[in-house]
């Protein structure tokens, strides 16, 4: 999976160069997140706008993010969705689970 | 495609490297119907999404006797109402005993039968004498 990582400030940015997030690739994401926090990262930033398609499974690498954030005392947030990337957030419910912003600057701000 | 009248019938290894592939021949799909007032590239992700959360489960659910086994995928268009059945010869499983997935609760798996269940019409899983079939229809107008 292409991952690509940056740090800014005291936030890692990963942003997930891939087409598709799904049952073939989301593992990668997963456990590239679960390092993070485990390495002592408190805030991370997952861009998906090369991302035009999602399944249950890339959900559900972000879930388990989200999820490790939390008993990381750390935070997890997403930016860049593609507008049917974002319908699967929403049918799922998970936008009212994830912090969303249009663009990794906006959610930049919002980490300060 | 005159007529909207399709059959592809495909076989593709059991490995989820052939996710994509499944997925954007529903997605060809959507784009060359003859008549659909719908939007498109919503469709598109639909017919994607299905035919990927459909293969998963089958891959999910193949008997272990051969490694290098196929996953059939049978996509029928007839009279505008579409038809995906995919084939898997696991042990099978009942689909009507998974709940809707709770949305208060957070887990990291549970919504892939979901998720083809909000975007399809109907959903069945039936067992014939050698394999199961997990059959999906959609009316596209």
């Amino acid at each position: 999976m292409n991952l690509v990582n940056e740090t800014r400030n005291d936030v890692v940015i990963l942003y997930v160069r891939e087409e598709r997030l799904d049952a073939h690739n989301s593992a990668e994401l997963k456990s590239a997140v679960q390092k993070l926090f485990e390495d002592g990262t408190k805030n991370v930033l997952v861009d998906l706008k090369d991302v035009r398609f999602i399944d249950s499974s890339g959900l559900g690498a972000l879930v388990s993010g989200f999820k490790n954030a939390i008993s990381h005392q750390g935070n997890l947030k997403l930016s860049s969705l593609q507008s049917q990337v974002k319908s699967m957030f929403e049918l799922t419910r998970l936008h009212r689970v994830f912090e969303i912003f249009p663009s990794s600057v906006e959610a930049m701000e919002n980490f300060q | 495609m005159e007529g909207n009248r399709i059959e592809v019938d495909i076989k593709v290894p059991n490995k989820t490297r052939y996710l994509s592939l499944i997925g954007r021949i529903g997605e060809d799909i959507a784009r060359e119907l003859e008549k659909y007032s719908g939007d498109r590239d919503t469709l598109a992700y639909h017919l994607n999404l299905v035919l990927t959360e459909a293969m998963v489960n089958a891959i999910k659910h193949a008997g272990p006797n051969e490694p290098e086994k196929l996953v059939r995928i049978i996509i029928s268009l007839h009279a505008s109402e579409l038809t995906i059945r995919v084939f898997d010869d696991g042990q099978g499983f009942d689909i009507n005993a998974i709940p809707t997935p709770n949305f208060e609760e957070l887990e990291d798996r549970g919504r892939g039968i979901f998720l083809i269940r909000s975007l399809m019409d109907s959903v069945s899983y039936h067992k014939n004498c050698r394999e199961n079939i997990l059959e999906m229809k959609k009316k596209l107008s």
